[in-house]
């Protein structure tokens, strides 16, 4: 028999022993910084949110939903026509921005995986997607604003579903692209034209995915200040056309928050505890809308 | 080597294969396969991983023709009527061709929606015919019993073996005449192995059935005549017992003994 097979020494023994001693040190090491790192993370976000309620449950009025955005040092005053407008503007750009990037998407993921044009637009809409957010609304700004020669609140319109599209296409892509071709084959093994297979088969069993996509695309659009400064601006006034200056909540917020007016910080800080509390609903809605579908 | 083999005189060929090459971009897949597959039997095709039996089969109703780098020259006649030809329409090929595959694929739809599907893509039936075709292909596929009171719940929610019968039923309630089994029972346990394989029995009076298997005991129980192959040659094709009790090739013999494979 040889002498490595044999039963370990005492020295191998220790050896054995100090090196796991050594393991178990470095494993708390590595925990403690691990864990250090998530409490400094979640410290913030909590000091956010905390403040966030404070500052805004206090101010949060029935007049909140009901009066138009006062003068400065009003007595009274809410915020209805900056939520109306944020409403609109975030539900017309979704129903905008959803079908060209879905259709869009499908076109990546079931026609053009390796096309030419495919990987192109792959690529561009992947620069898209990282684009400061200030970068779109200076575009639009220069394309439509300045031609029009008035803010609008259809160029809020279009300036938020062009920060829709690229999300919409990325998640349907990735989302079809997790169907497996098994499912293809036995829809095209009845004799199902193309189109049939992707509408009815491929993109029903992703439905999830995309919807989840377009939920999260709707709660980044929510809180986008940039792109609203330079083409809805604000209005202080109720308004659904499009035509004119629109009220949102993020720039009101943004005018009322930098003002030394203190009725209008207050407004701020409701208005930025209905922000926080929308978003957060939008992603807790598209968490369990996922999970429904496992 | 001389494979054509004269079938059973009293059925005729439902699909005859003439000098078919298959090739995956450079690499010849199958070399020049001639075979007569008779009517209302079923066909098993074996041989060892790679040898080509899953590539023949997915001629038969041009599945390859899903991807670009894949193509077939010869002639594959299904009632004297060449199918590889690019004129004739491939949905309704696929519509007397039906296919099963390895996992089983329902759709994300209701029970009953999965097979309606195909049934709606060739003909328009009245909502009592439909539920009766339903059903029909339902209990055709030895399903019916276990499906009736829960025929709108999602297809998803059924096991392994009958989500594999409501495959095999969604492919007969658009009435095919051919059925592919690609490996239908690889990814199943025992029990629901052997209803399909009772089903599979059942079928072949009004289908002719083709199957893949790697299972030399699933050839020899549910299948009249089998095909051996080996590195894209067809090396012997005859009835089943004859290929398992005498086989006319060494390979054929070696590998149904398990000497190799």
């Amino acid at each position: 028999m040889s002498r490595a097979s044999q039963a370990f020494t005492q020295a191998q023994q220790s050896g054995r022993l100090a090196m796991h001693q050594r393991r178990k040190r470095i494993n708390v090491v590595a925990l403690t910084l691990a864990l250090s790192a998530m409490a400094f993370g979640v410290f913030w976000l909590l000091w956010i949110l905390v403040e966030t309620v404070r500052q805004g449950f206090g101010g949060l009025t029935l007049s909140v939903f009901t009066q138009m955005t006062p003068p400065p040092q009003a007595e009274t005053g809410g915020l209805a026509n900056a939520l109306f407008g944020s409403l609109y503007m975030v539900l017309l750009a979704t129903l905008v921005g959803t079908p060209i990037g879905v259709m869009a998407g499908v076109y990546l993921a079931e026609y053009g995986q390796k096309t030419w044009l495919g990987s192109a637009t792959r690529f561009i809409n992947d620069i898209l997607l990282s684009a400061p957010s200030i970068v779109i609304g200076l575009f639009i700004y220069a394309a439509i604003v300045a031609r029009l020669k008035t803010f609008s609140g259809f160029a809020g319109v279009l300036a938020l579903a062009l920060i829709v599209i690229p999300v919409v296409i990325r998640t349907t892509e990735n989302m079809l692209s997790l169907i497996p071709n098994a499912l293809r084959e036995a829809a095209y093994a009845l004799g199902t034209p193309k189109w049939k297979v992707i509408s009815s088969i491929t993109l029903r069993a992703a439905r999830a995915g995309v919807v989840t996509g377009v939920l999260l695309a709707v709660a980044r659009i929510s809180g986008e200040t940039a792109p609203l400064l330079f083409t809805a601006l604000s209005n202080q006034f109720w308004t659904s056309d499009l035509r004119e200056p629109m009220a949102s909540l993020p720039v009101t917020i943004f005018k009322f928050a930098m003002s030394p007016y203190e009725n209008w910080q207050k407004l701020a800080w409701a208005g930025v505890f209905l922000i926080t509390l929308g978003v957060l609903a939008l992603n807790i809605a598209a968490r369990v809308f996922l999970r429904e579908k496992r | 080597m001389d494979t054509r083999v004269d079938i059973h005189p009293a059925s005729t060929a439902k699909i005859s294969v003439r000098d078919l090459n298959f090739f995956y971009g450079s690499f010849h897949a199958l070399k020049k396969i001639n075979l007569d597959l008779p009517e209302n039997k079923v066909t098993a095709f074996i041989g060892p991983s790679g040898c080509g039996k899953s590539t023949l089969l997915r001629t038969f109703n041009r599945m390859f023709e899903l991807y670009p780098e894949q193509r077939a020259e010869g002639e594959i006649l299904l009632d004297g009527q060449n199918i590889l030809n690019r004129k004739l329409d491939v949905s309704l090929i696929r519509a007397k061709v039906g296919m099963v595959f390895q996992k089983p694929t329902p759709f994300p739809m209701s029970i009953y929606d999965n097979i309606a599907f195909g049934v709606k893509l060739f003909e328009t039936l009245p909502r009592v015919e439909m539920d009766e075709r339903v059903e029909w292909a339902l209990k055709k596929a030895a399903l019916w019993n276990e499906v009736k009171d829960k025929l709108h719940q999602s297809g998803s929610g059924l096991s392994g073996g009958q989500q594999q019968r409501l495959c095999i039923a969604r492919g007969i309630a658009i009435k095919p005449e051919v059925l592919l089994l690609d490996e239908p029972c690889s990814a199943l346990d025992p029990i629901s192995t052997g209803k399909i394989e009772e089903l599979i029995h059942e079928l072949k009076t009004d289908y002719t059935v083709l199957i893949v298997t790697h299972n030399m005991q699933q050839a020899a129980r549910c299948s009249d005549y089998t095909a051996y192959m080996y590195l894209g040659d067809l090396i012997e094709f005859g009835p089943t017992a004859e290929v398992f009790t005498k086989p006319r090739h060494k390979d054929t013999e070696d590998y149904i003994t398990g000497r190799f494979g």
